[in-house]
Formats: structure tokens, C-alpha cells, sequence
């Protein structure tokens, strides 16, 4: 792990300057800026310090966290710019990639970080996993495993949001491959047709595992709205402005007038699909260097408050030294937690069986 | 003879039925450029080409249900699933395109398609990723669901799934793929529907399937060594065509019976088989069948946890220490 913060990285990309104009962005304080910022750099320490502790050998010999480990390294600005839009009735829903936007949404990264090792302090009592990160009194739904399949889900939070009479909104988040999931068309007909306010977020990395957008997809991505009547954009998810300016629309449509949309933000991923995949087949290294150098989401938005006068290379230092200190607490907490039991694993199975006095079915519930 | 990985043996018999039957097809998920997500299908782009081994977008019900389609007119596609995990996305496909067709069409239409990949818990994946959906789709006559635990088996078996005419959903293991095992170089085949006793004994049978066989195997040594317990491991290999007559034979001669499956218990393979023996052979039995399965809840991603919810060889000594007492 390179010791030098990638928010310093030497050549600087020219700042563009328009999103900024947009209100949705003109309107921010510094502070909102910077906590935007902030937020970005956070979240890539994070996936760093998550990264080192899956490939990383601890005391026992072993890794710390198993299974899958996708890492969100390099669109932060769609998670971060997404969810600085949430409002008390606006609810995210996204798949596997999930760490992002669980910190996006202000989960505390102490207990991600112990989800990720296992233990009983994770935000899921260790029973979830890097895939499945929920937090409903955030209104973030998770954190799904199979792909596609919390689409749906999105447009029944849509659903349940007109439903009750908010005005509020439900943001989807999906990646490039996962468009081409039956359920995925399904969710957008409905959507569709009972006029509900879900804004369907592609995150196009531009990859499905190593397989490129051109090998998985025919047609346009987000175009694909069009065949149910949906309002469609697509937009740069390098700079943080851009993606608020676009969705702030898309989500306000939601709000005031009940409709979905289909949004698709071009992104990139510097790691490997999950960090079990050796990411040697179906891409370069310059292919991955040149998006850091060039667009690299954290750097932009350093650049811009920069430019700004609202952010100084002293205080994204400061601002960076945090998050990597705030990960590696993260990760201390979680090592020193203590694993579930046994008699954990038939805890959180039904609502009656972790509620008996107030039990009214009747007959055996499980079968060991 | 030499040995191989169950992830060679897998390759070679994909490799040598791709060579012999110009019907035969392999699609799926990252099969072909990305060399297969666990290297099952490496090299076998470059050997046949795109025609013959193919890479599908994330869209499991489309292509299953194509392969369904295009076996019907006597394509012989094999079709990876990722993860068996990932069935229920086309579920209908394959419940009630591929078990059905023949007998909707009164017998006039086959469907010869292979279904393959990894269903197995204990690689902290968490339980969208952890099912082991073969009692699942047993229950469905029409359908043959095999289940592999050595190299050796899974070669010759998937040979014999892929010549067969009907519909076969074959079970790997992703925590089996790195194990080897003797495999000859010349050809065989092993019919579907036959157990195998992987080790003789008097005292104790226990039937089991998959990644436990191999460790029953381990306890089964060990009971022999430490307590002087002579186990006999039947390994049904195939679950739906079931070799229910290996099993009684072995009812018969040890007289208890263990059933370990990595499964949940609700209605599993373990449920039917226990129907079934005593049905069978009640009077051979000097002690009820036991069962152990994985723990009734879903898969738990905690690594440590997840292994004690697993069949393990503590849990599988455990009981069949206390079958014996
Ligand atoms: C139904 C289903 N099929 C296959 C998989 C395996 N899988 C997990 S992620 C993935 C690629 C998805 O790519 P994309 O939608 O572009 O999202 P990204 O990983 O780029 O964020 C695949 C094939 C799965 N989890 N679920
Ligand atoms: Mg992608």
C-alpha cells in the first residue's frame, strides 16, 4: 500500500467548472463541499484498509475477511453524489459493490468493517457479509448478492413511498452487467406504468466481472428506458457536481410528479471485480492508469475545491489522514470484536422465533 | 494413474465430449475469455472457438431457457451456472420448460441439456451464494440432479450427463475443485443412477453425497483407527436417478445408518432416503436413522460460524459416536 495519499497524486486534471453553476451545487455551503469531499476519501480509505485485511495474513494464519470483497475504488463521486441528495423519504437500494454507498449514507465504517471481518458487532451481526450491508433507519435496503434482483425491490420502496403519501423517492443502483437481468425490465415496466418515483441508477464501470459493456449489452444502456416511456440521461461520474445536477432533476421529477427515470453514470473500477479476481484478462494497466490520472473522482473534486479557494492542499492532507485513521480504527474495532456463536446462527430467522411471547403460529420452526 | 484435479477432470470430459459430438455446446457466464470464474472452462475457447463455447450476458433465465430451446432440436448444450445459486433466477426455465416439455408434448420432444456449476456453503459468500438446491430440484420427476465428490466421479458422470436425453443438473463444488484424484487416460463413463461404496465397514453406513464424502472419509478413518469402528460410506453420487438398492444393501449389513448431507433438513435428500429405509428395511435397523444436515437457518457469513453450521468432521464424529452408543 502506497504511503503516499492518492489525494496528492502529481498531475492535476483541469477543473471543469459548469456543474458547479448548477443550484443544486451553487447552493452548497463549504462545509457541504467539503463534507462531500470528505466523504470520497473516506470511503476509498476504507476500501483500502478493507483490502490489506483480506489479502493480509492475521495472528491465526489466516485472512481477516472471507468470501467476496468488491471494492467501490473509483466511484465515489456516484454514491456520495447520489445520496448528499436524500431527503427524510428517499430510500437506496444497490447490489454487491455496496460499501460506497453505506458510507455514503452514514453507516459507521466501525461496523462495516466488523460485518467484513465477521463479527458480532457488524452492521448484520456478522451474518450478512461484504455483499449484504443494511441499514433501514438510514433508509438504506442494501447490499444484494444476486444481480438484478434488487431492482424490484427498488420499485417496491418506490412503491411504498407513494403508497403512504410521501413525497419521497427511491434511488436503484445497478451495474453495467445487470441491465440485462429479465427482472431489471420487469421492475422498469411497472415502474412505468403505476407512475412510481424510482430513479434507476446504472453505475457503468464499463465491465461485468471481464466481460466489457460490447460483449454483454446490444444497444445503449440507458436508452433501453425509452421501450417503457421512461425519461433517460446519461452522465460523467468523475465529478461529483455532474452527478448531483443530473439526479437532483431526476430525483425532483420523482418527488413532485410520481415518475421514474433511468439514469447511466460512466465509471470506472480500479480493482479487480471482486479482489479474488487477478484482473488480467480483459483490460490494461494503462487502461487503469490513465482513467486515475485523468478522472479520477477524488482528484477532480480536490482539484475544483482547490480552484474554489473552499478546500487547501493543508486540509485535504488533514481531511485524508483522517479517513486513513478513522479506517484503521475500523478495522482495530472489528479485529477485537468477538465472532457470533453457534447459537447465533438461528437468531434473526423469523420475527416469531426471536419474539415467543409474542408468537401466535404454532408448530416446530426449525428442523436441527 | 495419473493424477488430476476435479476441475481438470470437469475440463477434460467437457474438452473430449466437445471433441466427439459436434452438437454439444458450452455456454455460460466468463466461460470463455475470462477462462471460466473458477478456471473450469480454461482453454477451451481457444480450442473450439466462440461458435462451440460461448459467453453469455448476466441473464440467467434467457440463456438457460435458450439452451432449453435449442436442445429441443438436438443441440446438446451445457450451460454453466456460475453459481447453482444463481437457478432461481431461471427457475421457471428450467422447472417448467426443461422437467416438463416431454411430458407435455406426450413424449415427442426431449430436452438433452446439461445445467452445471459450483452449489456449496463454506466459502463465506453469505446466503445469496451458499444454496445447495439439489432436493430442490429432485422433487421435479423429469429431471436427473447429480452430485459429485471426486474427480474420477465427476469426469466419467458428466460424460454420461451430457450423452443423456434428458434434462441433467450437475453439482460441483467450488472447495472441491482443487482436490485430486486418479483419473485413467482412457475413456470411461459412469452410468448416472449408481452409488459408489467409497469404503467398506460392518459397524455404521453412512450415506452421503458431495463435499461430506470426503469428509466422512477422513472420520470414517479415524473411528477405525481411535475406537476401533469399521464405517462403510456409501456415496449416492446421483441423487434423481437414486441407486436406493446400494443403500439397503448396506442397511443390511451394518445395521445403523448416518445420513450426511450438506443441505437443509426441512425435506431433503436425507428425508426421502430415511422414508424410504425404513419403508425398506425396518427390521434391519438397530437404531433409528440419523441425519445430519447443515444448520437450519440461512448460510451465516461469519467464516468461523459458518463452518461449525456446516457438516464438519467434528459434527459428523459427533454423531456417529452417539448412533453407536
Ligand atoms: C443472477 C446472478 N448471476 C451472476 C452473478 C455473478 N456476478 C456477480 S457480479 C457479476 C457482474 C456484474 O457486473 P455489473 O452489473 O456491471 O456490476 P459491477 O460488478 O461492475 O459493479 C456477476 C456475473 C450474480 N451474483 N447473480
Ligand atoms: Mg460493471
Amino acid at each position: 500500500m502506497s504511503k503516499k495519499p492518492s489525494a496528492t497524486i502529481d498531475q492535476k486534471p483541469a477543473a471543469p467548472v459548469s456543474y458547479g453553476q448548477a443550484p443544486v451545487n451553487a447552493s452548497l455551503t463549504a462545509e457541504h463541499k467539503i463534507e462531500l469531499y470528505r466523504q470520497m476519501v473516506r470511503i476509498r480509505r476504507f476500501e483500502e484498509r478493507s483490502h490489506r485485511a483480506y489479502t493480509g495474513k492475521n495472528a491465526a494464519g489466516g485472512a481477516n475477511i472471507g468470501g467476496f470483497l468488491h471494492l467501490y475504488n473509483g466511484q465515489e463521486a456516484i454514491a456520495v453524489g447520489c445520496c448528499s441528495l436524500m431527503g427524510k423519504h428517499d430510500h437506496v437500494i444497490t447490489a454487491y459493490r455496496d460499501h460506497g454507498h453505506a458510507i455514503a449514507v452514514g453507516m459507521n465504517t466501525k461496523a462495516l468493517m466488523a460485518e467484513l471481518y465477521g463479527k458480532i458487532t457488524g452492521c448484520s451481526k456478522g451474518k450478512g457479509g461484504s455483499m449484504h450491508f443494511f441499514s433501514p433507519e438510514r433508509n438504506y435496503w442494501g447490499g444484494h448478492g444476486i444481480v438484478g434482483g434488487q431492482i424490484p425491490l427498488g420499485v417496491g420502496l418506490a412503491y411504498g413511498v407513494k403508497y403512504k403519501g410521501y413525497k419521497g423517492s427511491a434511488m436503484a443502483f445497478m451495474g453495467d452487467g445487470a441491465v440485462n437481468q429479465g427482472a431489471v425490465h420487469e421492475a422498469y415496466n411497472l415502474a412505468a406504468l403505476w407512475n412510481l418515483p424510482c430513479v434507476f441508477v446504472i453505475e457503468n464501470n464499463g465491465y461485468s466481472m471481464g466481460t466489457s459493456q460490447a460483449r454483454s449489452s446490444a444497444g445503449e444502456l440507458a436508452k433501453r428506458a425509452e421501450g417503457y416511456g421512461i425519461a433517460w440521461a446519461a452522465c460523467d461520474g468523475h465529478d461529483v457536481y455532474e452527478v448531483r445536477a443530473t439526479m437532483d432533476k431526476y430525483l425532483t421529477i420523482a418527488r413532485e410528479e410520481c415518475k421514474p427515470a433511468v439514469v447511466e453514470i460512466e465509471t470506472y473500477r480500479y480493482r479487480g471485480h471482486s479482489v479474488a479476481d487477478p484482473d488480467n484478462t480483459y483490460r490494461t494497466k494503462a487502461e487503469i492508469e490513465d482513467y486515475r490520472r485523468t478522472k479520477d473522482p477524488i482528484q477532480v473534486f480536490q482539484a475544483i475545491l482547490l480552484a474554489e479557494g473552499v478546500l487547501t492542499e493543508a486540509s485535504a492532507e488533514k481531511i485524508d489522514e483522517a479517513a486513513v485513521a478513522e479506517a484503521e480504527a475500523a478495522a482495530e474495532f472489528a479485529d477485537a470484536s468477538p465472532y457470533p456463536t453457534a447459537e447465533d446462527i438461528q437468531k434473526d430467522v423469523y420475527w416469531e422465533s426471536d419474539n415467543p411471547d409474542q408468537r401466535t403460529s404454532q408448530g416446530r420452526l426449525f428442523f436441527n | 494413474m495419473p493424477q488430476i484435479t476435479y476441475r481438470e477432470a470437469v475440463r477434460h470430459a467437457l474438452a473430449e465430449e466437445l471433441t466427439r459430438d459436434p452438437n454439444v455446446v458450452v455456454m455460460g457466464e466468463e466461460v470463455g475469455q475470462f477462462q471460466g470464474a473458477y478456471k473450469v472452462t480454461q482453454g477451451l475457447l481457444e480450442k473450439f472457438g466462440p461458435l462451440r463455447v460461448a459467453d453469455t450476458p448476466i441473464s440467467e433465465a434467457g440463456f438457460i431457457g435458450m439452451g432449453i430451446g435449442a436442445s429441443m432440436l438436438g443441440v446438446r448444450p451445457v450451460m454453466e451456472l456460475m453459481f447453482w445459486s444463481f437457478y432461481s433466477v431461471a427457475f421457471d426455465q428450467i422447472l417448467n420448460n426443461a422437467a416438463n416439455v416431454r411430458y407435455m408434448s406426450g413424449g415427442q420432444i426431449n430436452c438433452p441439456i446439461v445445467i452445471r456449476g459450483p452449489a456449496n456453503g463454506g466459502t463465506n459468500v453469505g446466503a445469496t451464494h451458499s444454496h445447495t438446491p439439489e432436493n430442490i430440484l429432485a422433487a421435479h420427476p423429469g429431471v436427473k440432479v447429480v452430485v459429485p465428490s471426486t474427480a474420477y466421479d465427476a469426469k466419467g458422470l458428466l460424460k454420461s450427463a451430457i450423452r443423456d436425453n434428458d434434462p441433467v443438473f450437475f453439482l460441483e463444488n467450488t472447495l472441491l475443485y482443487g482436490e485430486k484424484g486418479e483419473v485413467p487416460e482412457e475413456e470411461y463413463l459412469i452410468p448416472l443412477g449408481q452409488a459408489d461404496v467409497k469404503r467398506e465397514g460392518k459397524d455404521l453406513t453412512i450415506v452421503t453425497y458431495g463435499r461430506p464424502v470426503i469428509q466422512s472419509l477422513a472420520v470414517a478413518e479415524l473411528l477405525a483407527k481411535e475406537h476401533d469402528i469399521s464405517v462403510e460410506i456409501v456415496d449416492l453420487r446421483t441423487i434423481r436417478p437414486l441407486d436406493i438398492d446400494t443403500v439397503l444393501a448396506s442397511v443390511r449389513k451394518t445395521h445403523r445408518v448416518l445420513i450426511v448431507e450438506e443441505q437443509k433438513p426441512f425435506c431433503g435428500v436425507g428425508a426421502q432416503l430415511t422414508y424410504m429405509i425404513q419403508a425398506e428395511a425396518f427390521d434391519e435397523l438397530d437404531a433409528p436413522i440419523s441425519r445430519l444436515c447443515t444448520i437450519d437457518a440461512p448460510a451465516i457469513y461469519s467464516p468461523p460460524v459458518e463452518a461449525e453450521q456446516l457438516p464438519n468432521p467434528q459434527r459428523i464424529l459427533k454423531a456417529a459416536l452417539a448412533l453407536l452408543d
